[in-house]
């Protein structure tokens, strides 16, 4: 009894609850300049590093999905390629029919998250390790079914048509372009959603599922809700993926290295913070640049870094980050203050950092 | 008879999956380690057998005495060190390590060993001939040999976990970790036991697919593991007989596929796999799984 009087009596004299140290919008204008300093990359760059930039962006895309699923919703899912793939044959399908393919690119996405309904009434069911290769074997279902259909090429795919109209430039600006807002978008859909009472809830699961449940949060509709958005991202992702590379094959799009690239991606920056997904993004594509001209070795680089990761540092780079400096550019948890002017008492109350104890 | 001879081969084949399946399984029901780079283990382990054999010139047939053993102790060695580590934080951890470790295999067999397929034993009369039943019913030795196998695998692995002094160990750990250690068994060995036998079973499955089949880098994920998971899923999880049955229903739904059209195939025993899942995702072997 009288823990709870003296805590309630405490928190009226002098505490107080904030969203991050500093101010946000600080981060908020900065992201703001750093967008418009990207969208207006291809006036300035050569076509190669637009190019280079848009494979990061999708990267980048998928691995904030990956982490949102197993960061945030505790879903480990490699089959996050099959949405790759049925974003890249929406994308395809529409512009066999004559819609433009930039046109088709947000109602594939949201083709996707419909998609997404069914296959996670399939899985929703299993947890961890066999929710895992469940995902898998249902991508591999996916990609059978659709090489199935010899309209959309059937086992070896087919080019893209409806963007013949482009000369070669324009058509790199525009994809690059497209590319960015997918990835903002993304970006932002995350963060918002995050900070509100999705967020709440899978904090709470996170903490103590059994608990979460019986106080009432509905643990089976967030997690259906992650999936879907997820499933919506990589779609998208995978539609700006067809547009770049002016064809659709099913073993390229379909590709298990998708899920692979995502993960890695993402348990390298550190899963469970916005900000990590793009620190280790920011990594593959320099592995990715340097090791290029040797073939897989950067994807065997890659998994050896994600495995040291996970098992040392097991917040990634941007745990190392927040460790020493303190820094979140995208907060969605809250620090907890005492009377004491500027020192942090307790911990933060919600937020990821923990996810993955 | 084409449909009769579709059932018999893909029962046949079922022991093959059944191979695959024994060691996914037994190191979920012991440990609670979803090993995604099982299939990439047991190509792995096919590569081994071709290079022993090479270099050897052993009679191909006894390359498991050497690739076996020493599959075991990579088991072992792996289990108490990055398995233990990452089981040590959660499992999804496991999840994510066995995950990077099967992408790492991958890529590594196709830096150093090209796309190229290998096959074990090619031009062995075993693996190349067959018998006739009746006028249309032509049975492969081979298989017959793997299924043979693997029910015999399946036997000695009862038998161990039943009888024998490990065996006990092994279920008296994965019943109650914290129970079995206050009695004195260090739970991190026994783990290591396990993965030993678990990969013993693996090193098995890779050399009888590299039999049967050609063995490609990218074998292990989109053949062994997806097999291997969906026969456990059928059987019923945690079941070491459940796994031979999933096999085999899974087995006879690809034949019956391949009946239908030859690119029917694979399709086929993932539709059956999603229609367990859905309809009784306890497995066909319920009762046993509970237990």
């Amino acid at each position: 009894m009288s823990l709870v009087s003296d805590t309630t009596e405490r928190s009226l004299e002098s505490y107080r609850i904030t969203r991050s140290r500093r101010n946000v919008a600080w981060t908020g204008a900065g992201a703001l300049v750093v967008v418009v300093v990207l969208a207006l990359f291809p006036y300035i760059v050569y076509s190669g590093t637009t190019t280079i930039m848009l494979q990061g962006f999708i990267v980048l895309t998928l691995a904030s999905m990956w982490n949102l699923l197993a960061g945030y919703a505790g879903l480990v899912s490699v089959g996050q390629q099959a949405f790759v793939g049925l974003g890249a044959y929406f994308v395809l399908i529409f512009a066999i029919h004559g819609v433009s393919p930039f046109a088709a690119l947000p109602v594939a996405a949201i083709g996707c998250g419909v998609a997404a309904l069914p296959l996670w009434w399939l899985v929703s069911r299993l947890r961890t390790g066999y929710f895992a290769i469940a995902t898998w074997v249902l991508a591999a279902t996916v990609m059978l079914i659709i090489e199935r259909f010899s309209s959309i090429g059937g086992g070896t795919g087919m080019p893209l048509p409806g963007l013949s109209g482009f000369t070669g430039t324009l058509l790199t600006a525009y994809t690059y372009w497209i590319g960015l807002a997918v990835t903002v978008i993304a970006l932002a859909t995350m963060y918002i959603l995050l900070r509100g009472r999705l967020g709440l809830v899978l904090t709470a699961i996170r903490d103590d599922e059994v608990a979460a449940r019986s106080s009432g949060a509905r643990v089976g509709l967030a997690r259906m809700l992650v999936y879907v958005v997820a499933g919506v991202g990589c779609g998208a992702a995978g539609g700006v993926l067809a547009i770049s590379q002016l064809q659709v094959q099913p073993g390229a799009v379909f590709s298990i290295q998708w899920t692979a690239e995502m993960a890695f991606a993402a348990i390298i920056g550190g899963l469970g913070t916005i900000e990590g997904p793009i620190l280790g993004t920011a990594v593959y594509m320099v592995l990715q640049q340097t090791l290029q001209s040797y073939n897989a070795w950067y994807l065997i680089v890659l998994g050896l870094v994600a495995m040291a990761v996970v098992l040392i540092a097991r917040r990634g780079l941007w745990g190392l980050v927040d460790d020493h400096l303190h820094v979140r550019l995208f907060p969605v948890g809250y620090w907890l203050w005492t009377g004491e002017r500027g020192r942090r008492r307790g911990e933060r109350a919600k937020g990821p950092r923990h996810r993955l104890d | 008879m084409a449909w009769v001879n579709a059932i018999i081969q893909g029962v046949l084949t079922g022991g093959l999956y059944a191979l695959f399946a024994c060691g996914l399984s037994l190191m979920f029901g012991v440990m609670k380690v979803v090993n995604l780079a099982h299939g990439d283990l047991a190509v792995v382990a096919g590569y081994v057998a071709v290079g022993v054999i090479t270099v050897t010139h052993i009679p191909v047939l006894w390359s498991f005495l050497i690739v076996v053993p020493l599959m075991a102790v990579v088991g072992y060695v792996l289990q108490r060190t990055i398995l233990q580590t990452a089981l040590n934080r959660s499992v999804l951890t496991t999840l994510m390590v066995t995950f990077g470790l099967s992408a790492v295999i991958e890529n590594g067999l196709l830096q150093f060993f090209t796309a190229n397929s290998r096959a074990i034993g090619t031009g062995l009369a075993l693996v190349s001939d067959s018998f006739k039943l009746g006028s249309q019913i032509q049975i492969a030795y081979l298989l017959v040999v793997i299924f043979t196998v693997a029910v015999a695998v399946l036997l000695g692995l009862q038998y161990f976990l039943s009888a024998s002094k490990y065996g006990r160990l092994i279920r008296a750990v994965a019943d109650d970790r914290e129970a079995a250690q206050l009695c004195g068994a260090d739970y991190r060995h026994v783990f290591g036991i396990a993965a030993a036998v678990a990969f013993g079973t693996v090193a098995l499955a890779g050399i009888a697919y590299g039999m049967y089949s050609q063995l490609q880098p990218t074998t292990g994920t989109d053949t062994i593991l997806l097999f291997a998971f969906a026969a456990v899923v059928i059987g019923g999880l945690g079941s070491l007989w459940g796994t031979l049955l999933g096999g085999v229903v899974l087995g006879v739904a690809q034949q019956i596929g391949a009946q239908i059209n030859i690119s029917y195939e694979v399709l086929a025993g993932y539709l059956v796999f999603l229609a367990v899942l859905v309809l009784r995702p306890q497995g066909l072997t319920a009762r046993r799984a509970q237990s």
